[in-house]
């Protein structure tokens, strides 16, 4: 299609004056049309430096440097503009746009105007020292100036819950508009689990920044370290370029993370039914898992495998093997127990037509990974932008699915087979590694690169901008969560609220990701 | 029903009998670090070279020691040394009373000895728990747990305490729903701005006496978020701590021997 946008390729570094700087209303337009044709956002952020300390007038003229990072079909598109400081908000024309307008104002107190749901993300003063645009007093505890949506009616009543949940679950704040059981609305505000991870990485030394990037969120650990490395690798002078066992162990590293996280929803889903012995064998074999990985590492959750310029470790044959035999070993169990979970009626009848997400619904809040598969978004970036092994691998298509509890677990148990299956062929293959140190290197200057890659709950994206210097001037994180949180709160819209619980298993977000 | 059946014989009895009989770990663990005195093969420009490299600052190159509170397991500094000066061993057993005992010197700890003779590195829990917790909560413990601005991935290590395999309930303690039904708070994560009102009004909500469980560098000193604004310095510059439990994450077995040793 003809964009003003210009194409890029994922993990790619192009020269910062290869962006086509549009003026805002072309760049608005040129963005709403890639959305008219199916486009979706990737990412839309501020490239004012953030590193904690902001020069005075870091904002020339008010003007904010903006960058937008569109996919259409299996292309990517870059785009800059200078927002003003108040602009004509995208979202009121797709809400594709929602949350990252919403971020782009906290971060840098911009006001997109007739935003259709303008409040704070994560609650924290923004970057550019400019007056906040939510009359926020950050002195004040969250969740500061913000109007929940509110419901009148005499049948109307308001659940409220969390920050602190009721298990061992990260923070978070849900709000539940309902009539009777049944639920009209969910608003769901985060932030509890803001660290502040952006501005702190561009200041970083390569060590802190592994990390850093390793613990955005504990779980998909594999999947940020990767984007950090092909980040470090297309930025970096030196020839960072990855062997092929280390591309296959990575490749490993990413589907194990896959599994185990898959294996141990499908349990912890069979256990919100009241299907006691899945929830119990997943979450069994969900360790067993995690303690391949640890095989291969040293450590559960890969911190340090996926490192810039290959992987962390001296790996044997026997690695590979050991790892081969004990997946092999569980396959079965796998499957027996999947198929135990889908052929029990009372399963059955509780995930069937509960919480659905219309694939129309999906279409317009941009869901991402097995949730937007499972109402019938075929996307996954393991096959439309190709990293690793995953260019020499057939990830199956995922069938058309109905955007019900019963869709997002089978995606799930598809998903599991399937990585089974990818990883009874990769593991053989791997013979030898060597370690690669984690060290600084000399970046190119005046670059951008855009990474993506599919993580068990679907894209992530990591952007870099480096300045005149070579120096990290702007570090960008996108958590897949960023995209879906709306599709959870989209699915408990006339659903009875006692299937909150099972409708938030089958999503699974992240609060840390979305949080930074 | 005939498939139940199936799955339940195939699946079998998969509790470990922990910490009856030791388990061992991957050779590529690392817990229990081990410290080289000064000599040829770990020279002082050695130490230098693992506390530049220390992504942390965890390790200190006069005193020739790690803490284990700052520590995220890196491994860098054993592989700069190229295990000479550092090695981690397969002890997993690193949980203190005490905040200054996470500051190791590493001598002492030997290759995955899960026994006394390992007490040389860290001070032996089961001695410097607090007799009175052992006998208000060693029969039932009940714990609640904040989570609090980690990656989420401690959280994850203290859920699977309760699947199967390590079984937590069969010792009497288990997670509750709510600060009122609970003896213990059990907290991961650095503690953001945006957790600390609500962590110290779940620590208020509890019923005395109450003791303070902190899991993960995070909540023992920030962790690998350290320096940020956003987070606190650790646990401790909010509430008094009664054990830690160093990891990054803390690994299930880790926790568990710091609840069995501490409470039991
Ligand atoms: S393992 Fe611990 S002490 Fe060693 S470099 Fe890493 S953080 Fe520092
Ligand atoms: S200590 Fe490490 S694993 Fe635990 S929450 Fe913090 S960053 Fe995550």
């Amino acid at each position: 299609m003809e964009t003003k946008f210009h194409a890029i390729t994922n993990g790619e570094a192009i020269d910062r004056n290869d962006i086509p700087h549009l003026p805002f209303t072309e760049f608005r337009d040129e963005a709403l049309a890639l959305v008219a044709e199916g486009g979706k956002v990737v990412q839309l952020f501020g490239t004012a430096a953030v590193d904690g300390a902001l020069p005075d007038g870091a904002l020339p003229d008010g003007l904010l440097p903006t960058i937008a990072v569109m996919r259409l079909e299996d292309q990517l598109w870059v785009a800059a503009t200078d927002l003003p400081e108040t602009y004509a908000s995208l979202t009121q024309e797709a809400e594709v746009f929602h949350l990252f307008e919403r971020e782009l104002a906290e971060q840098f107190g911009v006001t997109p105007e007739d935003h259709p749901w303008l409040r704070m993300v994560r609650y924290h003063p923004n970057y550019a020292d400019r007056p906040d645009v939510f009359g926020n007093d950050y002195a004040v505890d969250i969740p500061g100036n913000y109007s929940y949506y509110a419901v009148a009616g005499e049948e109307i009543h308001e659940v409220a819950v969390g920050p602190v949940h009721a298990g061992v679950i990260e923070p978070g704040h849900f709000r539940f508009n309902c009539i009777g059981e049944r639920v009209l609305n969910l608003e769901i505000s985060l932030g509890f689990q803001h660290r502040g991870i952006e501005p702190m990485l561009p200041g970083a030394t390569a060590g802190r920044r592994q990390l850093l990037v390793g613990t955005i969120a504990g779980d998909t650990s594999a999947a940020h370290s990767l984007c950090h490395a092909h980040a470090i690798e297309a930025l970096a002078l030196a020839d960072l370029s990855v062997s092929t066992p280390d591309q296959m162990v990575r490749t490993a590293a990413l589907e194990l993370e896959r599994l185990a996280n898959h294996t141990g929803d499908l349990g912890a889903l069979s256990g919100d039914v009241a299907f006691l012995p899945p929830a119990n064998y997943c979450g069994r074999m969900r360790g067993d898992l995690l303690n391949m990985t640890l095989w291969f590492c040293g450590n559960r959750f890969s911190r340090g495998l996926v490192v810039p310029g290959g992987v962390g470790m001296d790996l044997e044959p026997v690695d590979s093997e050991t790892v081969l035999g004990r997946l092999t070993e569980l396959k079965p169990q796998l499957e027996h127990v999947i198929d135990l979970i889908f052929t029990t009626s009372t399963v059955r009848a509780r995930f069937d037509g509960c919480g659905r997400v219309s694939h129309e619904d999906a279409q317009h809040l941009g869901l991402v990974g097995p949730a937007a598969r499972a109402s019938g978004m075929d996307y996954d970036a393991r096959r439309v932008f190709p990293t690793e092994h995953y260019t020499q691998i057939d990830v199956p298509k995922c069938q058309p699915f109905t955007g019900d509890v019963y869709a997002r677990a089978r995606v799930r148990a598809d998903e599991i087979i399937a990585s089974v299956a990818l990883l009874q062929d990769l593991l053989p293959k791997i013979k030898s590694t060597k370690s690669t140190a984690v060290q600084d290197h000399a970046l190119a200057p005046s670059s951008l690169v855009v990474t993506l890659n599919e993580a068990w709950r679907g894209e992530v994206s990591h952007c870099v901008l480096t300045d005149a210097q070579g120096k990290i001037e702007r570090y960008k994180i996108k958590d897949p969560s960023f995209h879906n949180w709306n599709g959870l709160a989209m699915s408990l819209r006339d659903t009875g609220i006692s299937d909150f619980p099972l409708n938030n298993k089958s999503f699974n977000l992240s609060y840390c990701g979305h949080d930074l | 029903m005939l498939k139940t059946l199936m799955n339940r014989f195939e699946q079998g009895n998969r509790t470990s009998s922990y910490p009856k009989t030791p388990i061992e770990m991957p050779s590529r663990y690392r817990g229990v670090p081990t410290i080289a005195p000064e000599g040829p093969d770990a020279p002082a420009d050695l130490a230098k070279a693992c506390a530049e490299a220390c992504p942390q600052a965890a390790f200190d190159a006069d005193k020739r020691t790690i803490d284990l509170g700052r520590c995220c397991f890196c491994g860098t500094c054993e592989r700069v040394s190229k295990s000479k000066l550092v090695h981690f061993t397969q002890s997993f057993e690193l949980s203190t009373a005490k905040r200054e005992h996470l500051i190791t010197d590493g001598i002492g700890a030997k290759n995955g000895a899960n026994d006394d003779a390992n007490a040389g590195a860290l001070p032996d829990l089961a001695n410097h728990a607090k007799q009175h917790f052992k006998k208000l909560f060693g029969r039932s413990l009940q714990l609640r747990q904040i989570s609090a601005a980690g990656c989420n991935a401690c959280e994850a290590d203290l859920n699977v305490l309760t699947t199967p395999f390590f079984d937590l309930s069969r010792f009497g303690i288990d997670f509750v729903a709510s600060p009122r039904h609970a003896d213990a708070v059990v907290v991961t994560g650095p503690i953001s701005r945006n957790m600390r009102t609500a962590t110290l009004t779940t620590y208020e909500a509890m019923p005395a006496p109450k003791a303070v469980i902190a899991v993960g560098a995070c909540a023992i000193s920030g962790g690998p978020f350290t320096g940020s604004p956003e987070v606190s310095e650790g646990l401790e510059s909010l509430l008094p701590v009664d054990l830690f439990i160093p990891g990054c994450p803390a690994h299930p077995l880790t926790n568990l021997h710091a609840l069995l040793s501490f409470f039991k």
